[in-house]
């Protein structure tokens, strides 16, 4: 049978994922945690900690003041030592708490904090939505968008299908694999209380077939859960982008500018109902997750269980600590990541990955002048003319680039990946974007 | 610890450069040299040699001299020009007019637009065409193929190509059946195999088709281009047929006679100058088809693939304009 996938471009990167066979691992407490306040998408939450204050784990110590915002909690018990800046992944400072650990870890009331399943699943759709809200839950696949807003459907919309994103099509990351094969039934918990909160009867999860152990273990758990079945999707990048993965599953096209929502469909990673069970059922708030620390060089690619406010350093250290020749380090995949100037940098919300890349692969081919070869028109997920786009944009015609749909450019990099001549297409995209984006706020 | 790097997304790169594109190509061509070489010896070794290493050293020349910009004669563009340029030529064509079809091709066809992906026109076309016309005897005197190791028995040195009998025929008023009697006209083997007299390399359409097989699998070219090329001549010329087949002839004729294949596979799939939406391919292949094969039919030329592609190359910034790719989420029209 011919496998599912979406129908315009996409590339296939080299796989390399060196950790699939690492079972996730719990990282050691650090001495410290840096817990950074804007781990999410839209406005960061505001403190309600200060200097000297003790907290248990699990405690709120930052609360979301606008709708959409998140709720911080503290990822261990100690101390806080100072509310100040630090650098965090994306190389910003940004205000953050600071928290001596104490080392024993106490949590808050009402938390429970073991690994027993819970299968209760008698909870209205507010309950779900307030306990998801309080527990400070984002889109674990990296977007960080705050997860009660996704299960709140604006009014008049309804849904038709969750969608559950468990492609993991980023080459080397393996943390949503591992939380498949190792959680399974937690995520299938978690996905029938977002059934249950959206008013959805059906929910299918999208698996790579370069996972095939996660595919036949979702399936077998799916039997006992009505409503919910797994699909295996053909390998290609970028499947996990909304609306390939809308595309691939239900055949529905996302419109230029508009929600999935608009085709009936929400959307949402695994890693994200592993974490909404674990809040509703168990008052857990998001302060751990999965992260995948991998690269050619390193001697132990893993995959860790760690506290929000790590450094990066140590879980590096964990997986055996920096090769000699390394040259960059990825928060995140190779598509989409960000490169950091620092491993002095904390874990957070959004961190799905860390990456590090031996030197000879880090640099950048010498760009060549564009032999006009198509292929980036070809590979565009979404239909665009990245070779036009670009130029566009460094000719600084934005209207031009506007027309031309810059904005609904997702960012994949594909365009990038298979240009011959090496040409930096996505570096002026954005930027392009960005002014683009701007021009049209102005109009506004 | 030496410093990071920091650059943005994407952080690895596929395997594609502009190099292994054009030795594919050059790669995809060997079996039509072959060919070539058998059908026509040491003449075919010679042409190709002259018009590769012509057209290698005048862009080493102008980009070291003229332009005094970088030096690319390493990404095989300007060998892939050669090899094209030599398969437009017949295999007796004087040396010295081959080094100034070299020096047309790279200097006019190419750099005077600015080099490797500026030029708007196929440059080897361009060098073909302004030899077609600066030196039209010269450039259809076409040897009569003498296989490697056939027993040579004519003395027939030149002969007319399939094309040219056909035109002078029906300029004579002949009917397709007594035009197909001419001795001179090559049997349905020879035109699939190249035992004819013609271009360089416009000999066996086994050979071209083979190596155009290998260029979409490698993803060099897109088959849209020489498949609408292909399948408009071949409706186009069917339909005339249909109507009067005295007078016009079938069209699996013009397929595998002149340059179609090499035009259709190998020019017009140029990713310069064609352009770059698989819509505005399909439009740009049946423009070429119809006006190659109005030029066969009604034209002053027995032949009319150069003309055509470089003409519809001429039309490629407008199709690129107006025939964009299908964007993602909009209804299809
Ligand atoms: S980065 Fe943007 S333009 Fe490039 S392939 Fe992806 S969506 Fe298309
Ligand atoms: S892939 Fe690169 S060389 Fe090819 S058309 Fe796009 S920008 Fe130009």
């Amino acid at each position: 049978m011919k496998l599912k996938t979406f129908a315009l471009g996409g590339v296939h990167p080299e796989e390399h994922k060196l950790s699939a066979n690492a079972p996730i691992v719990n990282l050691p407490l650090p001495a410290q945690l840096v817990v950074p306040l804007g781990q999410n998408l839209g406005a960061p939450p505001k403190p309600i900690v200060k200097k000297g204050d003790e907290v248990k784990t699990g405690q709120l110590i930052a609360r979301a003041e606008a709708f959409i915002s998140a709720n911080l909690h503290a990822p261990a018990t100690g101390k806080v030592v100072k509310v100040d800046e630090a650098t965090d992944t994306s190389g910003y400072r940004r205000p953050a708490i600071y928290i001596e650990v104490s080392g024993e870890d106490k949590w808050a009331e009402g938390i429970n904090p073991t690994n027993e399943l819970v299968t209760r699943l008698d909870y209205s759709r507010d309950e779900i939505i307030a306990k998801v809200k309080e527990a400070g839950i984002v889109g674990l696949g990296g977007a960080t968008f705050p997860t009660h807003v996704k299960l709140m459907l604006p009014p008049g919309k309804k849904a038709d299908y969750l969608l559950i994103n468990g492609v993991e099509c980023e080459p080397y990351l393996t943390s949503d694999h591992r939380l498949m094969l190792e959680k399974a039934q937690e995520i299938m918990q978690g996905i029938r209380l977002m059934m249950i909160a959206l008013e959805v009867k059906r929910a299918i999860i999208g698996v790579e077939n370069n996972k095939p152990d996660a595919i036949a273990h979702l399936a077998a758990m799916a039997l006992a859960h009505p409503g919910i079945s797994v699909q295996a999707l053909k390998v290609k990048y970028p499947q996990g982008g909304e609306k390939q993965l809308i595309k691939a599953l239900v055949n529905r096209e996302v419109p230029s500018g508009k929600l999935p929502i608009e085709v009936g469909c929400v959307v949402s990673n695994v890693g994200t109902a592993f974490a909404v069970y674990e809040a509703v059922t168990k008052n857990k708030p998001l302060i751990e997750r999965v992260v995948t620390v991998t690269g050619l060089g390193l001697t132990k690619p893993s995959n860790f269980l760690v506290r929000i406010g790590t450094p990066v350093s140590a879980l590096i250290q964990a997986a055996g600590g920096m090769p000699e020749n390394s040259g960059k380090i990825i928060n995140g995949g190779p598509m989409m990541g960000k490169a950091m100037t620092t491993p002095e940098v904390p874990v957070v919300k959004g961190s799905s990955g860390i990456l590090i890349m031996p030197r000879e692969l880090s640099s950048r081919k010498e760009p060549q002048a564009c032999i006009r070869c198509s292929k980036c028109t070809t590979v565009c997920p979404m239909g665009l003319e990245p070779y036009l786009l670009a130029r566009l944009s460094k000719l600084e015609r934005y209207e031009d680039t506007e027309r031309e749909q810059i904005m609904d450019c997702i960012e994949c990099g594909s365009c990038q990946f298979t240009c011959p001549s090496n040409i930096p297409l996505l570096d002026y995209l954005r930027l392009g974007k960005f002014r683009t984006g701007q021009l049209i706020r102005n109009r506004k | 610890m030496s410093k990071l790097i920091i650059s943005g997304s994407p952080h690895v790169h596929g395997d594609e450069s502009v190099s292994k594109i054009m030795y594919t190509v050059v790669l995809a061509l060997v079996p039509a040299m072959l060919v070539s070489v058998y059908f026509f010896g040491f003449d075919a070794i010679r042409v190709l040699a002259i018009s590769v290493a012509a057209c290698v050293f005048f862009e080493w020349l102008i980009q070291k001299y003229l332009i005094k910009g970088p030096l690319t004669i390493n990404d095989g563009s300007a060998v892939v020009a050669g090899v094209l340029l030599a398969f437009n030529v017949p295999a007796n064509l004087p040396w010295w007019i081959l080094v100034i079809g070299a020096l047309v091709t790279i200097g006019v066809g190419k750099m005077s637009f600015g080099g490797l992906g500026r030029n708007p026109f196929n440059p080897a076309l361009v060098g073909r065409v302004f030899m077609l016309i600066s030196f039209p005897v010269q450039m259809t005197s076409w040897p009569v193929p003498k296989p490697l190791f056939a027993p040579q028995l004519t003395d027939a040195i030149t002969g007319p190509t399939a094309l040219g009998i056909l035109k002078e025929g029906i300029g004579a008023g002949k009917t397709i059946d007594q035009i197909m009697a001419d001795p001179h006209m090559p049997d349905y083997i020879d035109r699939l195999t190249g035992n004819m007299s013609g271009s360089l390399g416009e000999m066996s359409a086994m050979a071209l088709i083979l190596g155009g097989i290998f260029m979409v699998i490698r993803k060099v070219i897109d088959w849209q281009v020489p498949v609408s090329i292909i399948a408009t001549v071949y409706v186009f010329a069917g339909i005339f047929h249909l109507i009067d087949p005295q007078h016009y002839i079938e069209p699996a004729f013009h397929l595998f006679t002149g340059g179609l294949m090499l035009g259709a596979i190998y020019m017009a799939t140029d990713m310069v100058s064609s352009p770059m939406s698989m819509k505005g391919k399909v439009v740009y292949g049946v423009g070429i088809g119809l006006l190659t094969i109005i030029i066969r039919l009604w034209g002053a030329y027995p032949e009319g693939i150069s003309f055509a592609i470089l003409i519809l190359n001429a039309f490629t910034p407008l199709i690129n304009m107006t025939m964009k790719p299908k964007r993602f989420g909009k209804a299809t029209a």
